[in-house]
């Protein structure tokens, strides 16, 4: 169990740490759960309550969150645990809805051989149990707002740049944007009739579509052909790092969004791993323990044949590659035996 | 020579390739006198070096094939026991406040006694073995699961997870074998202290728990100097927390909160913490003492191939026969030949892979041993009584 609660008011504090007496080893809330699985005070969880088509490889997917929820920016996104075969995966989604809303929402994008988004395209029940992170990341609408805006998104680059555009919509305040978005064609296009709806709504937002299976990719100087105030404007970005990578280098300061995580190093063992905050080599073959201790750390062990599971530490980023099987496996937040994992490329670990 | 269970190994007289390799165990950890009795793997089977590799081989198999089956229902299983596990215990202790009433107190200290069981042995032994770790669920995981028991998860995870199941029934490194109080093995040089066998035997099942976590201490190695007082001061001060939350929780928060009906829940908790003892030390001391278990000597480990890593595991252990609700009470110890072939496959698939294990023991001549749980206790009790005295033959 995860012991660490966050701090509640002190009334209630007392009552649960009695509570607690009462539930020792589990916590209270693990047999309150039995009723509501979003009782939970420690770990957050959220409730699929709905689900919208998008477009026939996207979906947006409406959550109610549990009582720690707290809340979101326009623009940040959500870490999300879901079960695929009974093995959770956690993958990080853009919110799409409007600050300051009840329920949380993420539009995902189906790709290709993907787990987590297949299956909450495809197959994801109303009424099920997800696990919550609390939102993070910092592409988010400026306070104060600058008085012109400019965004440049593709494909599903426009999830968080939507949730920005509800949030102005809901203030009922729109300065003067345009927003420049490209998708594959129409069909594709997420939130087409929405944007066009918001447009018409708010004579200061003015959207380009552009279909790349027609015009081509997006890029700095078709933006420029279309914005022609483009200097003046403070400007976001969000798709493929292609286009963000052009657009950084065009122009000055702007503020863009990775939505495509950096390519992990799936094939090949070994590599360079942090090991509580320094690198150490793992030679092909060698064990994650193995060349740690050889590096001076002081790490947990036990079995050193993968039984005892004594020398589990928890990955933070990368993966790893089991010497048993040869399988490359592991998501942020996986704890891996170490005694019979190697490296696979970079990664981060942390020691206790 | 193969163990049986009519012709046990504790009695036979020692081959002469035996008496070659007895060696003195390397460190006092139990106080052995020199014995042929102590068996390794080739000299305890009749099979080839090759034939014993190619049955690791095809045990190997069979864990990569349950680890690829692996899925939703397993899960699903898992989370389903912890469920009913939860609500058992909630119906228990509710029960137990209207224990002035005899009905409700029997049954409000059965379902109690159950959801114990349940915790311990098909819940926490199990998570602890990483066995549900592949589900990436940190509530369900081994490296946060902490058990309804006065040992605390970390220091059971060495005790057991890594003493035991590596160094499985290794006289003088396995420290089950006699768990330091029991003479369970001629190997350990009788004294009048053994005298009392029986009856430590039967304290030790009513405490088990307490046995289970002091057995961490690890107390003889502290004679022999090999372990600071820091090290087993700081054991103790854990053993003491965890002991104090389940005296509070059971002995003190419930029944105070059951007003004039303290002594019943009192009474019903305390019976349920035992039954559970006596039950659990019952299932574990059948699963590798009874006759037909066999005991190995240290130069066992000394270069040991997976294969015969693999054997020793099949030999030191024993099943019991039973339906499936007694499985589950068992946390599938009941299958404790299959448990130490692979510790860390899901419990529920137990089951399926034994006629498996058994039908490739019989291909290979090896003794698959099993019996009904009395049969086995009874056996465990005649050897108890036996070691109480010094020649302890049979």
């Amino acid at each position: 169990m995860f012991r660490s609660a966050p701090p509640a008011p002190s009334g209630r504090r007392r009552l649960l740490d009695a509570a607690r007496a009462l539930t020792t080893p589990l916590l209270p809330e693990d047999f309150l759960t039995l009723v509501d699985p979003l009782w939970s005070t420690s770990s957050l969880r959220g409730r699929v309550v709905a689900r919208r088509r998008e477009t026939d490889r996207a979906v947006s997917v409406t959550i109610e969150p549990g009582r720690a929820w707290a809340g979101h920016r326009a623009g940040q996104y959500v870490g999300v645990g879901v079960d695929v075969d009974g093995v959770r995966y956690r993958r990080s989604y853009s919110l799409s809805g409007p600050e300051g809303s009840e329920h949380l929402t993420v539009t995902v994008q189906e790709v290709p051989g993907g787990v987590v988004s297949t299956r909450l395209v495809r197959d994801l029940p109303i009424g099920t149990i997800v696990e919550l992170e609390q939102a993070s990341g910092t592409f988010t609408l400026p306070e104060p707002l600058p008085s012109k805006l400019l965004f440049v998104t593709a494909g599903s680059g426009i999830t968080p740049v939507m949730s920005m555009l509800r949030t102005l919509d809901r203030r009922g305040t729109v300065p003067d944007t345009v927003l420049v978005h490209s998708a594959r064609t129409p069909e594709d296009t997420i939130f087409g009739a929405e944007l066009a709806g918001l447009a018409a709504r708010h004579p200061s937002l003015r959207v380009v579509t552009r279909h790349s299976a027609v015009t081509g990719r997006l890029d700095p100087a078709s933006v420029d052909a279309a914005v022609p105030d483009r200097a003046g404007r403070a400007i976001y970005a969000c798709g493929p790092a292609g286009l963000l990578d052009a657009l950084t280098e065009a122009w000055d300061g702007v503020v863009a969004e990775r939505f495509t995580p950096p390519a992990r190093a799936a094939e090949g063992t070994g590599g360079t791993v942090d090991l509580g905050g320094s690198a150490v080599e793992v030679a092909p073959g060698q064990s994650l323990l193995e060349a740690g201790e050889a590096a001076g750390r002081i790490m947990p062990s036990g079995c050193r044949m993968g039984i005892c599971f004594g020398c589990v530490l928890p990955l933070r980023e990368g993966r790893v590659r089991d010497l048993r099987t040869g399988e490359a496996h592991g998501e942020p937040g996986d704890l891996v035996q170490t005694c019979v994992n190697s490296a696979c490329g970079t990664a981060r670990i942390d020691l206790p | 020579m193969t163990a049986t269970l009519d012709t046990p190994a504790t009695g036979a007289e020692p081959g002469p390739e035996e008496t070659g390799r007895v060696r003195q165990p390397q460190r006092p950890v139990l106080e052995l006198v020199p014995s042929s009795r102590r068996e390794d793997v080739v000299a305890t089977t009749d099979l080839t070096a090759e034939q014993i590799e190619e049955l690791g081989r095809r045990l190997d198999a069979i864990r990569d094939r349950v680890l690829a089956e692996r899925g939703a229902s397993d899960a699903a299983y898992i989370r389903d026991v912890i469920r009913k596990q939860r609500a058992l215990e909630i119906g228990g202790r509710a029960l137990l406040f209207a224990g002035v009433l005899p009905p409700a107190w029997i049954a409000g200290t059965a379902m109690l006694s159950i959801a114990k069981i349940l915790e311990n042995m098909e819940i926490g032994h199990n998570v602890m073995h990483g066995q549900w770790d592949w589900m990436r669920d940190p509530k369900i995981h081994s490296s946060t699961w902490e058990w309804d028991n006065v040992s605390s998860s970390a220091e059971w995870k060495h005790s057991h997870n890594y003493m035991h199941h590596t160094y499985t029934n290794v006289v003088g490194k396995d420290r089950d074998v006699g768990y330091g109080i029991l003479r369970l093995s001629e190997e350990q040089k009788w004294n009048p202290y053994y005298l009392g066998n029986p009856v430590y035997n039967f304290l030790l099942s009513l405490f088990f728990e307490y046995g289970v976590a002091l057995h961490d201490l690890e107390v003889e190695k502290l004679v022999a100097g090999e372990k600071p007082w820091s090290r087993v001061w700081q054991q103790i001060k854990s053993i003491g927390r965890k002991a104090g939350r389940q005296i509070l929780k059971d002995y003190v928060a419930f029944p105070a909160l059951a007003g004039p009906f303290f002594l019943p829940v009192l009474a019903g908790n305390l019976t349920a913490n035992v039954v559970r003892n006596v039950w659990s030390h019952a299932v574990i001391f059948c699963g590798h003492f009874p006759t037909g278990a066999v005991q190995f000597g240290e130069e066992q480990l000394d270069d040991e191939s997976r294969g015969e890593w693999y054997v020793r595991q099949l030999l030191g252990s024993a099943n019991l026969d039973g339906g499936r609700y007694f499985h589950l009470m068992t946390g599938q110890l009941s299958f404790q030949i299959e448990h130490h072939l692979f510790p860390d496959l899901p419990s529920n698939r137990y089951a399926e892979i034994a006629p498996e294990v058994r039908a490739l023991c019989e291909e290979y001549g090896l003794e698959y041993t099993s019996g009904p749980l009395w049969k086995q206790y009874l056996q465990v009790l005649g050897t108890i009584n036996r070691l109480a005295l010094p020649n302890g033959k049979r």
